[in-house]
């Protein structure tokens, strides 16, 4: 009795540290972490590793405006002066925010409609909830988003709802098409047979199998939400002046090209450095997990 | 199953789809805070113009009865008119939904050659140097915002090299070719007009790459991924030992089963082509039907939104059922339903 219950923990550990190093053999996926965590790392501490933290509100000083990298200002200054460097932090601690929020919102109910269709596939509930799925997928979120923007007022809240009402069935469709071929498994029909409930065939045998599914695609997604976000603000619908983001910074800087250049350039830079990251990251994971799709 | 029957069923469940898409945007259109009227007649205009603007728009009856007028509408091809430019919505898409699709064709034939292509090279020399070569400007394509590959275009090829036009469809001092389809280039060709054919066609350059990189660098990770597999299975092995050339072992047993993964991702791709349209059709200034979709939205234009985002659904409905159709081609086991058709 005693010894089984510390059997589990063990074996766990034991299989976390295999995963682990399946996972640090591999140098993209390890270059893929690194790019996360330093930026994750920046955007957290943006306030303390930033030069001067004050630009990042609605700073101006126009003795400064719009100087050429320096020593002083690595990536130089905008048109009020406002160092570009310390924006880009704290425009990546936007980034990250509108990609946790949108996930930590659409993950769930997009999960629970998946399994919910996948594992009554064939009745009233499974084609209600794809069918409803297949509407939302019949337009590019991105346009979606825009749509759902231009009727409210743009902040960086609405942005974020708008992204996340569009975002939840790509889960649902991911999820159902891994519960339909899930639940003729044997190891669902053992757990019918012996009278498991419903609850429990969906969240502790069917869920545990798309985790990874899940998971990978959650870290792909950090990536094209972070994308999708950086082009609603280049638009302007998304968070407003003086808020740094890096796609208002983008849109900004693009006015002041050629001559400006690093106004436009460090912060796309920035974005596609992020992104990059959580796609080698999701490609390590996918690897790991020797997942076909996702 | 055949052809037909495919597509009769699929033409009945896009138009579901298409009737779902329009409830859903209906009821965003709607949500609105505030007076879409009064925005379009400004602060100024007298209260009976509001009335009598609203009566004619419907919008003084309930939700499901202005629901039915502007679906009976949007039947018959009578969108509404716009808030902002005052115009027939159908007559404003007439016009510029041409240069979109001539932008996302050009965008896609790119995508679509030098994707699997690249891809191809990648898969058959896989962890040579220039296998490593593409997946590094793949990713770097994958993560980039089209609209920053726009605003490089325009910098470098614009301002620096000037080789390349960076604003609209043709130059001023052209004489346009009469519009036959809307498409500049293709009207230009079927009038004989060959100046304005190389103009248009070098106005559709940077734009039209700078749409296509994504989705080319992602069509490129697909085609490698499926060519690599392919290269290890045992027929290509059978195929070798008769002595078949490599040349054509690459042409005619790899690259046509490969296509079938990158043919199903085309129709996203394409989505992803025109969804990034919005933005980079601002930055080249073309005169589209995304620059007009993203205009409607920036200035609350309600029937031009429901309207664009009607028609988007109804132009990848149709992209998905090509698609469709193109992988039951590529693919025996689709055509003949042993597997997937079943």
């Amino acid at each position: 009795m005693n010894t089984q219950e510390q059997v589990v923990p063990q074996r766990r550990l034991e299989r976390l540290r295999k995963g682990w190093y399946k996972f640090s053999r591999n140098p993209i996926s390890v270059a893929g972490l690194a790019i996360v965590v330093v930026v994750a790392f920046l955007a957290i501490f943006a306030p303390y590793v930033s030069p001067y933290p004050a630009h990042a509100g609605s700073f101006v000083d126009f003795a400064t405006s719009a100087s050429a990298p320096s020593l002083r200002h690595p990536f130089g200054t905008d048109a009020f002066g406002r160092d570009i460097l310390s924006r880009v932090f704290f425009g990546l601690r936007y980034s990250l925010t509108m990609g946790a929020v949108v996930l930590s919102l659409v993950v769930l109910p997009g999960v629970v409609l998946g399994l919910l269709a996948g594992y009554y596939q064939g009745t009233w509930i499974d084609t209600v909830i794809m069918r409803v799925t297949d509407i939302f997928l019949a337009v590019p979120a991105l346009i979606l988003a825009l749509a759902v923007c231009s009727v409210l007022t743009p902040s960086a809240f609405n942005a974020m709802m708008a992204v996340s009402l569009m975002w939840w069935p790509w889960y649902t469709r991911l999820v159902y098409g891994l519960a339909t071929s899930l639940r003729h498994e044997f190891f669902v029909q053992s757990a019918e047979v012996i009278g498991a409930s419903r609850w429990h065939i969906l969240f502790r045998e069917l869920l545990p199998n798309c985790v990874s599914s899940i998971f990978t695609k959650m870290s792909l997604d950090m990536g094209w939400v972070i994308l999708i976000g950086s082009s609603l603000s280049f638009v302007g619908l998304g968070a407003q002046p003086p808020t740094p983001d890096l796609g208002t910074m983008v849109a900004d800087g693009a006015k002041y090209l050629p001559d400006q250049w690093w106004i436009a350039i460090f912060p796309a830079v920035a974005i596609m450095i992020t992104v990059l990251g959580f796609n080698l990251l999701g490609d390590g994971f996918r690897d790991l997990f020797a997942l076909e799709e996702v | 199953m055949s052809v037909l029957k495919f597509l009769i069923k699929r033409l009945i469940y896009s138009i579901f789809v298409l009737l779902g898409l329009s409830v859903l945007i209906f009821g965003i259109s709607r949500v609105l805070p505030g007076d879409p009227v009064r925005m379009a007649l400004g602060a100024r205009a007298p209260q009976w113009a509001v009335e009598n603007m609203r009566a004619a728009m419907h919008l003084d009856q309930p939700l499901y009865a202005q629901y039915w007028y502007w679906l009976s509408g949007a039947v018959r091809g009578d969108l509404g008119q716009s808030l902002v430019t005052r115009r027939q919505v159908s007559a404003d898409i007439a016009e510029f939904f041409p240069a979109t699709l001539e932008l996302a064709l050009f965008a896609g034939i790119i995508m679509a050659a030098f994707g699997i292509t690249f891809g191809a090279i990648a898969g058959r020399y896989r962890n040579r140097w220039i296998d490593n070569v593409i997946r590094i400007f793949s990713y770097i394509g994958v993560v980039t915002p089209s609209y920053v590959f726009a605003i490089l275009f325009v910098l470098l090829f614009g301002y620096l090299l000037r080789v390349f036009p960076t604003i609209g469809r043709i130059s001023g001092g052209i004489v346009r070719p009469p519009t036959i389809t809307g498409l500049m280039t293709v009207d230009s060709l079927l009038s004989g007009n060959f100046v304005a054919l190389g103009d248009a066609f070098l106005h559709l350059v940077l734009p039209g790459v700078s749409l296509a990189l994504g989705s080319l660098a992602q069509q490129a990770r697909i085609a490698r991924a499926s060519i690599s597999d392919n290269l290890n299975k045992d027929y290509i092995a059978s195929v070798r030992s008769f002595g078949v050339p490599e040349r054509v072992i690459m042409c005619k047993y790899l690259l046509k089963p490969s296509l079938i993964p990158t043919m199903s991702i085309l129709g996203l791709d394409f989505a992803g082509i025109v969804a990034n349209a919005f933005l980079v059709e601002l930055i080249f200034n073309w005169p589209g039907f995304s620059r007009y979709g993203v205009n409607a939205m920036l200035n609350k234009d309600l029937n031009a939104v429901a309207a664009v985002v009607m028609v988007l659904g109804m132009l990848f409905i149709t992209v998905n059922i090509l698609v469709d159709l193109g992988v039951a081609w590529l693919d025996p086991r689709v055509r003949l339903g042993t597997e997937r058709g079943k």
